[in-house]
């Protein structure tokens, strides 16, 4: 699902990756055989929490896969991992100014949904977007130049760590206030109805935005107009730096939407395979 | 002294009988090519008038987008407006032939379809085009106006009508953050092709909540373009042009010129009409003090030049039909023609229009200016309810004609100010 770029970039792309191999290798104690990778043979697998639902029947707990598609997975979330902890120590260095946001923890929720939709479905998020960005055929270059404001990044360098886009990987970026991206997710789903396409739009934001006035106002409209929007909160328990507890009164964000009547909701917790489930 | 003849006296008469017919043959074939010059140069000269619309249309057309194949020469006869139109139907028709030219564009707000709008401005529409592409909202101006701004990043071209511009402070967020910052910030991946539009100033009676002009907020913003139109030809050529335009514009209507006439020629009724965004108009030529405004205003700017012909003094009126960009270069040969400047608006002052025009010719035609630049502007408060408090807090034309007086230094010792 997620491999390096073959682009002009492609030699970088491998010096990046190539200490990567070599440390998980040793740590296997055997290398990667090619049979594994491209081992298609079926899996079933359990989750091991299971699923908690609100007005939908939850989904069933096993799930078919293959070896080579959990390698790919496996692949995308260590790049991801590598990536954010880079991120992160360019960021002390100064090299990455101000704002750097990572998605240490949550690559299970990109890689999860990129697993399930197309690149004709849209995707939305907050500003904690670089592995977004990667899931949606990203370049990791292109990524790393963007956050260090060089011209070759994703958006010239205009925009930084918050304001990644790639309008032909179907991603909408990237938007640095927090919520704004509810209503405008709205729109993409409005826009792909009106043009009578069969696609959906993700809009992913956080625990700390779920308490915001526009959120309620989209998700009132989602379903007043019957859009084909599906809403995703990444919930790492904090919001900028204050608790979930301190600044909510109820933390269940999966109950949220009971006030607005024909609204399904699905919490799922960060399981070891998060696969997303289409809801009709 | 006698002339002596060549002939005698009989000869050179009958010589100067047979020349005589020659001579007035002569004058009568010399009347005929004078006159035929000046028909022609008459006729020479409308032509030239008619090539230069048609140029205008052709040029002024390439920026902007692609329906083009459309445009064809009107060689109309543009000498007389036949018709008066309002604003309301100026607005409506432009909406209505936009929305017919391009499935695309679309209507969405508070009260636009089954209202037929809180203004009567999209009377008919929702009848013809369908609850799909005029959508009514609840009352939720940030969550619709994102909505809006993501629909426009996918393709679709919205229109988005706030019922005043006081409550598009509520979306304000999503105008300038998600819509006149996106094309930059996606270094041109994602344009925005949406038109804010509404009544924005004061209307009569609706005190401090429902009367700020936000002109001079929006004015400042890179990313946007901001029009403020006066006539129906401006609101009609100028909604056309926004809602063809691929980048962001904010439309600045005005409640009060809704229900009010203007002439209108043939050439503004033909469906491919648009003005270009970026140019002012000079509604009036004048030769002792120039005179800038927008929307309400510019209509109090020329009962102002009426009054101030009487006393002899000429004021040039400019109409700034738009906001951003700022057309700097016809004010500033209008300033650098009558040496002196009067602007007004209905806005608050600090950090108003008037403020950038003045710096503006400040800094390009300082050593034109015979008089310091006089600033008329609503009154630094928030607006009072009372009519006459409200009579004081907006401005007349009685001030403009003072200001007009002072910057001619006709201000007499009794006058105030």
């Amino acid at each position: 699902m997620f491999t390096a770029q073959l682009s002009k970039n492609a030699s970088r792309c491998a010096a990046l990756l190539r200490p990567l191999k070599a440390s998980l290798t040793s740590q296997l104690g055997r290398p990667f055989s090619s049979s594994v990778a491209d081992d298609t043979t079926s899996l079933t697998i359990e989750t091991s929490v299971p699923f908690i639902s609100s007005v939908i029947d939850p989904p069933s707990r096993s799930a078919e896969t293959t070896p080579k598609e959990l390698l790919s997975f496996f692949r995308s979330m260590a790049v991801m991992r590598r990536m954010e902890i880079a991120a992160g120590s360019l960021h002390e260095a100064k090299l990455i100014r101000e704002f750097c946001h990572l998605y240490v923890g949550q690559e299970a929720i990109a890689v999860g949904m990129e697993a399930a939709i197309t690149r004709n479905d849209n995707l939305i998020t907050s500003y904690r977007d670089h592995c977004i960005y990667l899931a949606r055929s990203g370049e990791l270059v292109a990524a790393f130049a963007e956050m260090i404001g060089r011209k070759d990044g994703c958006s010239g360098g205009k925009s930084g760590s918050m304001h990644f886009y790639k309008k032909d990987g179907g991603f909408y970026g990237g938007h640095g206030i927090v919520d704004a991206q509810i209503p405008l997710g709205c729109g993409l789903a409005f826009a792909q109805k009106y043009l009578k396409e069969d696609n959906v739009t993700f809009t992913l934001y956080g625990d700390g935005t779920a308490n915001q006035g526009q959120w309620f106002e989209a998700l009132n409209m989602a379903e007043l107009w019957d859009l084909p929007a599906v809403f995703v909160c990444e919930n790492n328990h904090y919001g900028m730096g204050t608790a979930d507890r301190r600044a909510t009164k109820s933390t269940a964000y999966y109950k949220r939407g009971d006030y607005v009547p024909g609204l399904k909701i699905l919490f799922i917790k960060a399981t070891v395979h998060p696969r997303l489930i289409t809801l009709s | 002294m006698e002339k002596r003849r060549k002939h005698s006296c009989k000869e050179s008469e009958r010589e100067r009988r047979r020349q005589y017919p020659q001579f007035c043959s002569f004058l009568y074939r010399l009347l005929i090519c004078v006159s035929y010059q000046f028909q022609h140069r008459k006729r020479l000269e409308r032509e030239a008038k008619m090539l230069e619309i048609v140029r205008k249309k052709f040029t002024s057309v390439a920026f902007y987008v692609p329906s083009i194949q459309r445009i064809r020469p009107t060689f109309r006869n543009y000498s007389s407006a036949a018709k008066q139109m309002t604003v309301r139907e100026a607005l409506n028709s432009a909406i209505d032939e936009e929305m017919s030219a391009d499935p695309k564009v679309f209507l969405i707000g508070e009260e636009v379809g089954e209202y037929q709008g809180a203004y009567k401005v999209s009377k008919g529409l929702l009848e013809k085009y369908g609850p799909e592409r005029v959508v009514d909202t609840p009352i939720t101006e940030a969550g619709f106006t994102g909505i809006g701004c993501g629909a426009a990043y996918y393709g679709l071209k919205p229109i988005v009508e706030f019922m005043t511009f006081n409550f598009a402070m509520q979306a304000i967020d999503h105008i300038i953050n998600s819509a006149a910052k996106m094309n930059y910030m996606s270094a041109g991946q994602i344009p925005v092709p949406i038109v804010f539009r509404g009544p924005n100033g004061a209307a009569a009676g609706v005190a401090a909540q429902h009367s700020q002009c936000y002109a001079a907020w929006y004015g400042s913003c890179p990313g946007l373009k901001v029009l403020s139109p006066y006539s129906s030809e401006d609101n009609r050529g100028l909604l056309k042009a926004a809602i063809r335009d691929p980048d962001p514009v904010v439309f600045l209507e005005n409640e009060l010129l809704y229900g009010q006439s203007f002439p209108v020629s043939e050439e503004v009724l033909d469906s491919n009409f648009f003005l270009p965004i970026g140019k002012a108009k000079i509604e009036r030529d004048g030769t002792d003090v120039t005179v800038t405004a927008y929307s309400r205003m510019v209509g109090h700017a020329l009962e102002a030049a009426e009054i101030l012909a009487k006393e002899g003094i000429s004021a040039e009126i400019i109409n700034l039909r738009s906001i951003r960009p700022l057309d700097r270069a016809t004010i500033n040969a209008s300033v650098r023609k009558t040496n002196r400047l009067v602007t007004v608006e209905e806005g608050l002052p600090q950090h108003g229009v008037g403020a950038e025009i003045c710096a503006s010719v400040i800094e390009e035609s300082f050593e034109y200016l015979d008089a310091p630049v006089e600033r008329i502007a609503g009154a630094d408060v928030p607006m009072p309810y009372a009519p006459n408090l409200e009579r004081m807090a907006v401005p007349q034309i009685e001030d403009i004609v003072r200001a007009a007086k002072r910057a001619c230094y006709r201000a007499g010792p009794s006058s105030s100010g």
